[in-house]
């Protein structure tokens, strides 16, 4: 018995080139992570200098005024420097490019460098579909590789528009991670799927799946930077030092809620489809619809909690940092259903290639 | 959505309303929005556990094994249903509670819905300029085409309804008004959904109780007949009558297996698996040739047939001590590994004077490897040996407990062949017999043939629940996405001059409003001769 005719034979010298542009990718991401990093922590510097200047400003004129400068000179900097900026994001509510937060050199160069990560990176996972003749997700190292790249593909598309590079640390980070995660945690040259995986469904399924995967990364850290402005505007409010001035590059508490609102309901809805696809296709392969298998009682869990934070947002009370906190816990559930189930919990799913 | 406030008086007092006014209170409390998220949120917790401790439905022998194992935690698990979490009382009551608590909330929405479709749209406030999208234009008088007022009225009617809005006219003291409103199928969406869940769930009950699911191992050459004796393993709905499976025949002529042998890195993995078997609908139709195939189930009507599993069946005749022959047939054998390494046992509990019982391992492709025992190289049949151990005595079969057949309980019977005695084990090839030792008998290896493990199962609540899944999604869909907006459109005249001027305000979050009063500008401008604009954009939310 041999297999020719079968399925069209690999090409494993593509698959290995494909694998050494994913490390290759994985690196330039890292960079693009310190850069981002450098940004924030120069944003922090220069914020200080800005508000410090004002603050001079601020004395002089009291002096000039002939106040009674000097007696309390801190509680004095903290009042001026609020005077002067509170709620002066740089990034506005709207999260669009103005003239004030395009003046940021060092995340412009992530950027740029990040476009390149993504093309040596499309090029790796593209190459690695061309080599195994198929879609480049039949096992673990393929979603996350592939993975990665949706979310880094996301993020640079929606940049265009919106002025979202106070998250680029996260996301470099994120995708950096999942890379490392790649390469060196599930390293699997090209193969053929096994019959189970040998249907139109792994397309729809799988992408949808890892699509609002995705997207709930991206909400997930708007929730968290949420809750650390929510917690920095009630310090500046009680009249507090502000310990986080690089967070002016960073929307107000409220817009981040909204924004994160609207890709968790697309995201939701895109979970909704992969769950019932994921049914279809269970029907076909393992001869029933839902059989609380381990990977299925985590797509529930994760799709009841999100469900949950919807609730929460329509419930008087629970929106602010209460939902935030829900759709953090969504996504560690989404996390912990992509790694410790898929590693450590014996189900149907187990054969998805760890 | 949420009226906690019925009773005002709140929590403390509950038990001085007497017992209808208790019962209104609990049903208040549970059809309320907060109890609804915690009880989601329960639910999320409760469904853990079974990802956890091994269940009895999927997985039965994991369970005993558990149990073996946690002799302590084991039993207490057990009284508390950890092993079968989802028909768990504690599950059930939270998901009972939590659809009880969702018809509570969808009833007084659906009559609530049902009057607003037929409400017209509210008043037109007297200051528009005070909503958040709000503009003011000057119409140009003189113009050929300058509309009187009716005609701007009746042009706002007119734009507003074809773009999906409900339209009034409105006239009153201070002018001719037109409002409009739109959105109405947010609510629709919504209450689809949520009704559509609830048929999720009603579908899959009813379907289980209304079908059956069951195994059964098949070999090559022979027939399935769906009847309740055929099977291995049978479970029936709670309302299903075993007596009215459908008569279909299954036959498996022969079992492919295609594996890799190009690859250097997944060498021996499987790609394909194909079933020919011949199906006949009913005792008297013609058998049809099919194939089947992982993720292509037999589609029989009143039955659907899956390929879960495949390996070796040994096709073994057995003499007993009198020489007569006291088995023949194929004996399945269990895959171990990749390359087929196959766990078998054959209990001859026929066989006289003493019974017989063997077990060892079938090796498809047979090598040695360096400590001398034998291995499996190949998961194709190239070098098919048996190597087994022999044992005589009391099978244990008499007691009437039910036995694992694929575990020999050697309790009661005497080792005959193994490494440790000077017999030693037993390696067949195929067609190759071993006389047993102090002429027990003999084993013959006569073939080797597949078998294919069928799952067979009818649940005909599938298709609904396939459909309102379907809904559930479009309706969530409609009711995530659709916007709900009010729009006014009002006369104005002031110092002799005529202006038109309108409003926008969102109900509920509406990141596009400022687009939507981008878009009826430009219809307007083109409408009408408008003086050039003058402005107020406000927030984004209404
Ligand atoms: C089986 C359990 C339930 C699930 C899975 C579920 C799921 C959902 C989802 C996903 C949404 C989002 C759609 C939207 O925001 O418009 C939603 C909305 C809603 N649900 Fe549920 N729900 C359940 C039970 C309930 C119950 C028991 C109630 C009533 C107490 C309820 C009342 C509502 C309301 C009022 C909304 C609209 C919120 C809004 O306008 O944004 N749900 N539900």
């Amino acid at each position: 018995m041999d297999n020719a005719g079968a399925l069209a034979p690999i090409n494993e010298t593509l698959g290995e080139y494909s694998q050494l542009f994913m490390l290759l990718a994985a690196m330039v991401y890292g960079v693009v992570f310190i850069i981002f990093a450098l940004d924030l922590a120069k944003t922090n510097k220069s914020i200080s200098e800005m508000d410090s200047e004002a603050l001079k400003r601020d004395e002089e004129l009291l002096v000039s005024a002939g106040g009674a400068v000097g007696t309390k000179p801190r509680s004095r900097r903290g009042a001026a420097v609020r005077a002067d900026n509170v709620g002066e994001h740089i990034v506005t509510d709207k999260m669009e490019y103005t003239q004030l937060s395009a003046k940021r050199p060092t995340a412009r160069i992530a950027v740029v460098l990040m476009w390149l990560a993504a093309a040596l990176h499309g090029g790796a996972v593209v190459s690695r579909a061309i080599a195994a003749h198929r879609v480049p997700w039949g096992n673990m190292y393929e979603f996350l590789s592939t993975g990665a790249f949706l979310v880094a593909l996301v993020f640079l598309l929606v940049l265009i528009f919106k002025d979202l590079r106070f998250m680029g640390s996260f996301i470099s980070g994120l995708v950096t991670l999942m890379l490392c995660g790649a390469t060196i945690g599930f390293p699997t040259p090209v193969g053929h799927l096994v019959p189970a995986l040998q249907s139109p469904w792994i397309v729809i399924h799988v992408s949808i799946a890892v699509l609002a995967s995705a997207l709930f990364a991206i909400s997930f850290a708007m929730n968290v930077l949420q809750l650390v402005q929510h917690a920095r505007m009630n310090r500046l409010a009680a009249g507090q030092d502000d310990k986080l001035p690089f967070m002016r590059v960073v929307p107000g508490a409220g817009a981040l809620e909204n924004f994160a609102y609207r890709i968790n309901t697309i995201g939701f809805v895109m979970w909704t489809f992969t769950v019932i696809a994921g049914a279809i296709w269970a029907e076909a392969a393992w001869s029933r619809y839902w059989g609380w298998d381990p990977k299925e009682v985590w797509s529930f869990v994760i799709w009841v909690v999100y469900a949950g934070y919807l609730h929460a947002r329509a419930t008087g009370g629970w929106t602010g940092p209460r939902s935030a906190w829900l759709s953090i816990i969504g996504f560690l559930c989404v996390v912990f259903n992509f790694t410790i189930v898929n590693i450590f919990f014996d189900g149907l799913h187990s054969y998805a290639g760890v | 959505m949420a009226k906690q406030q019925r009773n005002s008086k709140g929590t403390g007092d509950a038990p001085a309303l007497g017992f209808m006014g208790s019962m209104r209170w609990i049903w208040t409390q549970l059809t309320s929005m907060p109890t609804a998220l915690f009880l989601l949120l329960l639910l999320a917790v409760a469904a853990v556990p079974g990802s956890i401790f091994p269940q009895r439905d999927a997985n039965p022998e994991s369970v005993a094994q558990y149990l073996e194992q946690h002799t302590t935690a084991g039993p207490w698990l057990d009284r508390f249903q950890m092993f079968e979490v989802y028909s768990s009382v504690w599950f059930s009551a939270i998901y009972i509670l939590l659809f009880v608590s969702l018809i509570g909330c969808i009833i007084p929405r659906v009559k609530k819905h049902a009057k607003a479709l037929r409400t017209p749209p509210p008043r037109t406030p007297v200051r528009l300029e005070r909503l958040p999208q709000y503009s003011s234009h000057e119409i140009l008088e003189g113009e050929t085409d300058t509309p009187d007022d009716q005609q701007v009225i009746e042009d706002s009617f007119r734009i507003l309804k074809k773009r999906g809005y409900r339209v009034e006219r409105r006239e009153d003291a201070t002018g001719a008004s037109v409002a409009a409103e739109r959105g109405y199928t947010r609510e629709i969406g919504n209450l689809l959904f949520h009704i559509s869940l609830m048929g999720v769930l009603a579908s899959a009950a009813i379907g289980g109780a209304l079908g059956y699911t069951g195994q059964r191992v098949v070999v090559e050459g022979e027939t399935f007949v769906n009847s309740l004796v055929a099977y291995d393993s049978f479970t029936p709905g709670t309302g299903f009558n075993a007596d009215n499976l459908p008569p279909f025949a299954v036959t498996l002529d022969k079992f492919d297996i295609i594996f890799d042998r190009e690859s250097k890195s997944h060498f021996g993995q499987p790609l394909d698996f194909t079933a020919h078997v011949k199906v006949r609908e009913s005792p008297d139709a013609e058998p049809v040739k099919q194939e089947l195939k992982v993720n292509h189930p037999l589609r029989i009507s009143g039955g659907d047939v899956y390929l879960v599993g495949n390996g070796y069946a040994p096709v073994i005749t057995v003499k007993d001590g009198n020489g007569n022959v006291s088995y023949s047939g194929p004996a399945v054998s269990i895959p171990q590994d990749s390359v087929y390494t196959s766990m078998f046992v054959l209990k001859v509990p026929d066989a006289e004077p003493s019974q017989l019982g063997f077990q060892g391992f079938l090796l498809p492709t047979a090598l040695v490897d360096e400590n001398g025992f034998g291995i499996s190289g190949d998961p194709n049949a190239i070098n098919p040996q048996l190597h087994l151990n022999s044992y005589f005595g009391d099978l244990g079969l008499d007691d009437g407990n039910p036995q694992n057949v694929f575990v020999l309980d050697t309790e009661k019977m005497e080792p005959l062949n193994s490494r440790d005695l000077d017999a030693g084990g037993i390696i067949l090839e195929a067609g190759q017999t071993y006389e047993l030792p102090d002429g027990k008998g003999s084993i013959t290896f006569d073939d080797l043939k597949r078998f294919v493990a069928l799952d067979i199962n009818h649940d005909p609540g599938k298709l609904p629940i396939g459909i309102f899944s379907g809904l559930a999604l479009i309706g969530l869909a409609v009711s995530l996405f659709t916007p709900r907006r009010r729009v006014w459109v009002k006369l104005k005249q002031e110092n002799g001059k005529r202006s038109i001027e309108y409003a926008l305000l969102a109900r509920g979050e509406d990141p596009r409003l400022e687009r939507e009063a981008a878009e009826l500008q430009k219809i307007f401008d083109k409408a009408w001769p408008l003086a050039s604009q003058e402005q107020n954009q406000g927030a984004v939310n209404g």
